[in-house]
């Protein structure tokens, strides 16, 4: 049997996955990132390992991916979350042809291929608006836990309008509305819609076709997956693995390449990941 | 594992030819500001009129050549701290703030003492940043200040209107004559026509530079290795050194594309590239698209200071005018959105382009914004892969390696994944 090994280092979580041979999760773990992030990768590849009664060996390949991937030291390559969680998405859901990715710091829109390949994709530029970090701040400030706010935030009867997504500010936001005596539910509720609005503005970017498939850490609140549906008008694709998703499609390309298959995504990563030329620094003026 | 690819070796004669021309050129800088040299005039790259400057013998000064040689040398930002001690704004823009910072540290660079305007000589007000910064100066200097008033290029067609033309030619006379009385010379007009023709040889010469990309593989960088080059055209255009430097190049480059030389040991993906570079950390952005292979074959960023590639040159019969239309038309600049887009279709269909990289300035909101609808328009309506990332010219505080460097990656993954897909 062949295995195919994915490790997602996301800023705030690691995620492992272990594909069997015939496309099959058969492992895996979820690991707070933390200060030493080629640890916490090993970490959790050993942790699935373990879970799938396997020795990490026994995984014929491992691709990396996530902001953290070139500090997968024991992996074969390395390749980017937008490309793993297009091709993540096609697997759960294959008529995937959107997906919507928040994460800790990110949130992405990816229009995808039939075959799980990225045709075009939009993030959120050097700005934590729109991103789970807002809804941390946001959870953090009402005194809830991360878990809470989203089953809390569909109680809202009267969402407040937030005049902010900024991750910074919205804690004094949330705390002037808390002083004119709104209750948390609608102010939740305002939250996650604020949040819904500025994503589905990032993806149409790229334009939103269905089915629309909703990835990362963020996809496991039920409060944010409503308010994305309300802002689309669609319903949308999520399941227990989507936190996940980035590692199994990671997980794929390293399976496609220990069976000497298609090697969809890039062909040649290997060599990315041994360095590229140096270029030499162009000289403007006198040295 | 495949093996790293040997480093590529187009440092070739011409960046030493350009070191020893560029050194001369702040040497001179050094001594004018010691008060041994030439009159300063200070002047803004975009189609400025040098050759009326050095039809009087004066010495061109440009500050945004200044600030960003500052940021390739990673002086940048504490002179930025300072200006904005000053108070100047975070989102001001941070060419101006390294500038201003420079000015108030005595001027002095680790390439040259930069000497106190004699003229501040505002030839592009399209950016009015630029206009104030031209002010600024004249109030900390106490210098005083032409400001040549050139319209927009506003009309829908391919020529500015008449009225503009003679409106900026007109400007220039007046200018001829605030020269004379800061000379106390009249203008020598054979000289100027001479200069003319240098500048028109020198523009020739670039125009066919620029053309070789269209080779495969592209003998050079249009974007990285065109910067090297844009130098010597802005600082030396119309003199015989100018001139030197650019049959150099010439020769070096052909001889590169006849020998099928490029840039990297393999040309995978030609992009076109919109935007000026992030000059605090150019090699690492240059390392992020050499990694895979993409040469940049042509840039709208190393057409700011004019477009010589489709036509324009200067002529010695009839100098005004032709300067006019430089400042006018034949640079990217002045240019309306829509004839940026025409520049940047006629490089990918003419010069075969597989994709477009945006490169968005975080401080520059003239030239940047806008650019989310240009990425659509060329992803949406004409279907070629688009990237647009953002961080700054000058301001390192703006680039964040880890964000770019993974849409970089995504982006050429997808590009190479789509290559396979056609190959099945």
């Amino acid at each position: 049997m062949t295995f195919g090994g994915g490790v997602d280092v996301g800023s705030t979580q690691t995620k492992a996955i272990i594909l069997s041979e015939d496309r099959k999760i058969v492992a895996r773990s979820l690991i707070n990132t933390g200060a030493n992030v080629s640890m916490a990768a090993e970490r959790a590849f050993r942790e699935a390992a373990t879970s799938a009664g396997i020795a990490p060996e026994d995984v014929a390949y491992v691709v990396g991916t996530g902001y953290g991937r070139y500090k997968v030291n024991f992996g074969n390559a390395q390749i980017t979350e937008i490309s793993c969680h297009a091709r993540g998405a096609n697997l759960l859901f294959p008529k995937t042809r959107t997906v919507i990715d928040m994460g800790g710091q990110d949130a992405k829109g990816i229009r995808v291929g039939e075959d799980g390949d990225v045709k075009d994709f939009v993030m959120n530029d050097k700005c934590a608006a729109g991103t789970g970090r807002f809804l941390s701040n946001a959870a953090e400030t009402v005194g809830l836990g991360l878990d809470e706010i989203g089953p809390i935030s569909l109680g809202a009867k009267k969402p407040v309008r937030l005049s902010t997504v900024c991750a910074v500010f919205v804690e004094s936001d949330i705390m002037s509305y808390l002083a004119e005596g709104k209750t948390v539910p609608d102010i939740l509720g305002g939250v996650h819609s604020a949040i819904a609005a500025r994503t589905v503005a990032l993806v149409r970017r790229v334009g939103i076709d269905p089915e629309v498939t909703f990835t990362g850490g963020v996809s496991r609140n039920i409060g944010m997956v409503k308010a994305l549906e309300q802002k689309l008008g669609l319903s949308v694709n999520v399941c227990d693995d989507s936190h996940y998703i980035g590692a199994i499609g990671a997980a794929i390309f390293a399976l496609e390449r220990a069976l000497g298959g298609v090697s969809a995504g890039s062909g040649k990563l290997d060599q990315v990941s041994a360095g590229a030329p140096k270029s030499p620094l162009p000289i403007i003026g006198a040295q | 594992m495949a093996q790293a690819a040997a480093k590529s070796d187009y440092q070739g004669r011409i960046h030493n030819l350009q070191k020893d021309m560029i050194g001369r050129y702040y040497a001179n800088l050094t001594a004018a500001a010691e008060g041994k040299g030439k009159k300063a005039i200070y002047m803004l790259i975009s189609g400025n009129p040098v050759e009326l400057i050095e039809a009087f013998d004066m010495l061109p000064v440009y500050p945004e050549v200044n600030a960003l040689q500052l940021a390739v040398k990673k002086q940048s930002l504490p002179l930025i701290l300072a200006a904005e001690e000053m108070g100047y704004s975070t989102d001001n823009c941070a060419y101006v703030k390294a500038d201003v910072g420079m000015y108030f540290a005595d001027r002095k660079t680790p390439f040259a003492t930069i000497p106190q305007p004699d003229l501040l000589l505002c030839n592009y007000v399209g950016c009015n940043v630029y206009l104030q910064w031209f002010e600024h100066l004249a109030e900390y200097s106490k210098a005083p200040i032409y400001n040549l008033d050139v319209p927009f290029f506003r009309t829908s067609g391919p020529e500015p209107l008449e009225d503009d033309v003679s409106y900026v030619v007109k400007q220039l006379e007046e200018l001829i004559e605030v020269l004379e009385r800061m000379s106390g010379k009249t203008l020598d007009y054979k000289k100027l026509q001479r200069i003319m023709e240098l500048s028109g040889e020198t523009g020739e010469l670039w125009s066919d530079i620029k053309r070789l990309t269209r080779e495969r593989p592209a003998p050079y960088d249009a974007y990285f290795d065109s910067v090297m080059m844009m130098a010597p055209l802005y600082c030396l255009r119309g003199t015989e050194d100018g001139l030197r430097f650019f049959q150099e190049a010439y020769k070096e480059m052909k001889q590169r594309a006849d020998n099928h030389q490029g840039p990297l040991p393999e040309e995978k993906f030609r992009v076109v590239m919109e935007g000026p570079p992030p000059w605090p950390f150019l090699r690492q952005f240059r390392d992020m698209f050499s990694k895979w292979g993409a040469v940049a074959i042509a840039s709208t960023y190393s057409t700011v200071g004019g477009i010589w590639e489709f036509g324009f040159r200067h002529d010695p019969q009839r100098p005004l005018e032709s300067m006019a239309r430089h400042m006018l038309q034949w640079n990217c600049t002045n240019r309306n959105f829509l004839q940026r887009y025409k520049q940047l279709k006629d490089y990918v269909d003419d010069w075969g382009a597989d994709a477009l990289v945006i490169h968005s300035v975080k401080s520059c909101r003239l030239f940047s914004a806008g650019q989310g609808d240009m990425r659509e328009y060329f992803t949406k309506q004409l279907g070629v892969p688009t990237l647009l990332i953002e961080s700054d010219l000058e301001d390192p505080r703006y680039f964040s390696e880890a964000q770019l460097r993974n849409r970089v990656d995504a982006f050429f993954e997808s590009l190479e994944h789509q290559r396979t897909l056609v190959k099945k």
